[in-house]
């Protein structure tokens, strides 16, 4: 089986701060690594390899420093990875951002089985999976829990839906976004970041790709535009529950049912 | 000897912190009998929660004119018994004494009261931009706690333990009356150091009500290395060649397949690799990258040159949480794993670990029981657990004592020490007065008559 696990390099911290002028993510000075959700999907990758048989290669979409993410994934056990680097793909939005990887997906090769992670710790649209598979015409499985088999060309799966868990198959070429938490993924060895070579990272611009329209990618391929990024509101508040076990408990209860967390 | 806490008493504590916080009889939830471990067990006679420095003053002055025995208590995760108060009398809890008072940029120093939790300091300390070394497993101690028991933790290859980050501390003596030890001053060369005294003396001189604590700059960058190795041996005969490659780990720390997977079934949490049967994780802090790298990839190719099958690198949030919540459920995950267990806390010279941790598994073989183990390979203090599983109350009894018997004496062999930072308490008693002998135990008698002529506060733990 041949696997394709997307990633995507996101800040290192989850507090960056945000350019009260611009608006802009201030992300110079501020280290980088793999978005922690695509994480889960190298680890669901790897092991479907282990068990059944297989190669699984990484692709991400960023500047030429992206080449990092690709390598970490090398180091985690991943066979080789691709970059798709141009000034065209810059400012590109979800939609842009789909296109884009749909047509490296397309030149890199044909995969049995695709894997997200379910969304980004900067951008957290859970959106682009979906859409990737929608442009390569595969059949997608969003929030998946664990890839339970794989038989007659068909993977077996367990997948969320909110309050249900659901069993299914779906037919291979597919593309499944895999839930967060769902694994311990493995650490990166030493020992293979020593013998990297070039050969373990491509990159692939806009010139490789077979739609050659500009304006399908980065910003003029975009349907929406980011007006304003903010932090959230922080609020951050002690409050103390007195008396004996009983009245704590139902005191908590009472809190926890009026903030509506229960 | 003691006098007994009587109706009086009850209303005179009652006048001091207010009626709520004073609970007599059933409504004293029974863990206040005991501790963590569990093994050493008696209710107190009252349990009074005091708020304020004047009020621990006044319950004391009570207690030292009634003659009633005290006994402190922080969060109860003690593992020696100390703040178990065997002689019943009055349990003196300082969890609501848990404000952080003051932090001084200038002079890089945190002052708390002593029912600030471990995590609670830890956390405060880096939201401005301040690292707290002292590092213990048991995050839900009271910093009262840790400095009674000089708790050491896992950065204390690099950073020393809780002593060296005790600048001042606040006290009452046994007789009310209200003392401050040390300063918040780098050096001090004035006299006797009480300060020192207090520290580790788990309960038994003073009763800790303020402490000035030193900070340091928080190291902005930091990574740690879980190095795998094929079996314990190989793993623990790396780490003196690892110091002595002079590249300073914040924490050495080695633990075996067994622990791991202990670990992973009570937290329900897989670990990141559990192919191997033992592993040694370290960390590396500093302010650049290129430095912190520099020292990660000495030591990682020095473990490789030396047995160790790979090096796999924690170096975001996600890795370091994965690894180190794991690290820090082994004593839980150990003791969910049993019926009972009781444990011992050696600490022997860096180069000796090998030896000792050699001489527990063939104990274990010995005396056909699980002695799983997990410690500061780097700074020679093991955590080493005797466990129950089947065995009846005789066998268990019996197994127990010899087991403890032979591992203080290889421990003294090697030139160790009783306690590397769980104190000495109730439990370990007879075997400090073995090691040490009559004169340093009749000097430490010494000194706590001298604070304490009443023997009122924590009676019959350390050295009496």
């Amino acid at each position: 089986m041949k696997i394709l696990v997307c990633v995507k390099q996101v800040p290192g911290s989850n507090n960056v701060e945000v350019d009260p002028v611009t608006g802009v993510l201030k992300r110079s000075g501020i280290p980088s690594k793999i978005n922690p959700y695509d994480l889960y999907g190298i680890e669901t990758a790897l092991s479907l390899a282990e068990r059944f048989g297989g190669t699984v290669d990484s692709l991400t979409m960023g500047p030429p420093q992206a080449k990092a993410v690709i390598q970490e994934t090398v180091c985690m056990g991943v066979r080789k990875g691709t970059v798709l680097t141009d000034r065209k793909f810059a400012g590109a939005d979800v939609l842009a951002t789909a296109y884009t990887l749909s047509q490296g997906i397309a030149k890199c090769g044909d995969y049995d089985l695709i894997i997200c992670g379910k969304q980004t710790t900067d951008g957290d649209t859970a959106q682009v999976g979906a859409e990737v598979a929608e442009y390569l015409g595969l059949p997608n499985v969003s929030n998946v829990l664990s890839v339970d088999d794989l038989r007659d060309g068909r993977l077996y799966l367990t997948a969320s839906l909110d309050e249900k868990v659901v069993s299914l198959s779906v037919s291979l070429p597919c593309l499944i976004s895999m839930d967060g938490d769902i694994n311990t993924p493995r650490l990166p060895s030493y020992k293979i970041r020593k013998t990297l070579t070039d050969d373990s990272c491509a990159f692939l611009t806009f010139a490789d790709f077979a739609d050659q329209n500009p304006d399908h990618y980065g910003l003029s391929g975009s349907a929406t535009q980011v007006e304003r990024i903010f932090p959230p509101e922080k609020v951050s508040q002690k409050h103390s529950i007195e008396g004996d076990a009983e009245t704590q408990a139902q005191a908590l209860y009472q809190l926890l049912l009026d903030k509506k967390m229960l | 000897m003691y006098n007994k806490v009587c109706a009086a008493d009850i209303a005179a504590l009652q006048a001091i912190v207010g009626q709520a916080d004073v609970l007599t009889g059933e409504a004293i939830n029974p863990d206040y009998a005991h501790d963590e471990l569990g093994g050493i067990s008696r209710m107190p006679e009252v349990l009074v929660r005091v708020h304020t420095t004047e009020e621990v003053s006044a319950v004391m002055k009570l207690a030292y004119d009634r003659s009633i025995p005290v006994t402190v208590r922080g969060s109860g995760t003690g593992l020696v018994g100390a703040a178990v108060p065997i002689h019943g009398g009055i349990l003196l809890e300082t969890t609501r004494m848990n404000k952080i008072l003051a932090l001084d940029s200038n002079n890089l120093t945190v002052t708390v009261q002593p029912g600030v939790l471990l995590m609670e300091l830890a956390a405060f300390a880096e939201e401005n931009d301040f690292l707290y070394p002292p590092d213990p497993g048991e995050k839900s101690a009271t910093i009262g706690g840790n400095i009674s028991t000089n708790a050491g933790g896992m950065r204390a290859v690099k950073y020393g333990v809780t002593r060296d980050y005790v600048r001042a501390l606040t006290v009452v003596l046994p007789n009310g009356e209200i003392q401050t030890f040390g300063a918040a001053v780098a050096k001090n060369s004035s006299g006797y150091s009480l300060k020192d005294l207090i520290i580790g003396s788990e309960g038994t001189l003073a009763i800790i009500c303020e402490a000035v604590l030193k900070l340091v700059p928080l190291p902005k960058v930091s990574i740690s290395l879980l190095v795998p190795f094929p079996d314990m041996k190989t793993a623990i005969e790396a780490v003196p060649h690892i110091i002595r490659s002079k590249v300073t780990p914040t924490a050495i720390e080695y633990m075996s397949r067994d622990t791991i997977l202990f670990s992973e079934s009570y937290l329900g949490k897989r670990f990141p690799d559990t192919k191997n049967d033992a592993y040694i994780l370290l960390t590396f802090d500093g302010n650049t990258d290129a430095q912190v790298e520099q020292d990660m990839s000495t030591v990682a190719e020095l473990c490789l040159s030396i047995g160790a099958l790979d090096a796999y690198i924690v170096d975001t949030e996600e890795r370091k949480k994965s690894v180190w919540s794991a690290r820090g459920a082994f004593l839980e995950a150990i003791k969910a794993s049993t019926t009972e267990m009781d444990e011992c806390d050696v600490v022997v010279p860096g180069n000796q670990v090998d030896t000792f941790i050699k001489f527990t598994h063939e104990l274990a073989a010995e005396f056909n029981v699980r002695i799983p183990s997990f410690g500061h390979a780097g700074d020679g203090n093991l955590h080493v657990y005797i466990c129950r599983d089947e065995l009846n109350d005789e066998d268990w009894e019996r197994t127990l004592n010899a087991i403890f018997d032979r591992m203080y004496e290889k421990s003294v062999e090697l030139g160790g020490l009783v306690s590397g930072e769980h104190g000495i308490g109730y439990a370990k008693k007879e075997f400090l007065k073995r090691q040490y002998g009559e004169t340093p135990i009749a000097l430490m008698q010494g000194i706590k008559q001298v604070f304490d002529p009443k023997c009122i506060l924590n009676p019959g733990k350390v050295c009496f």
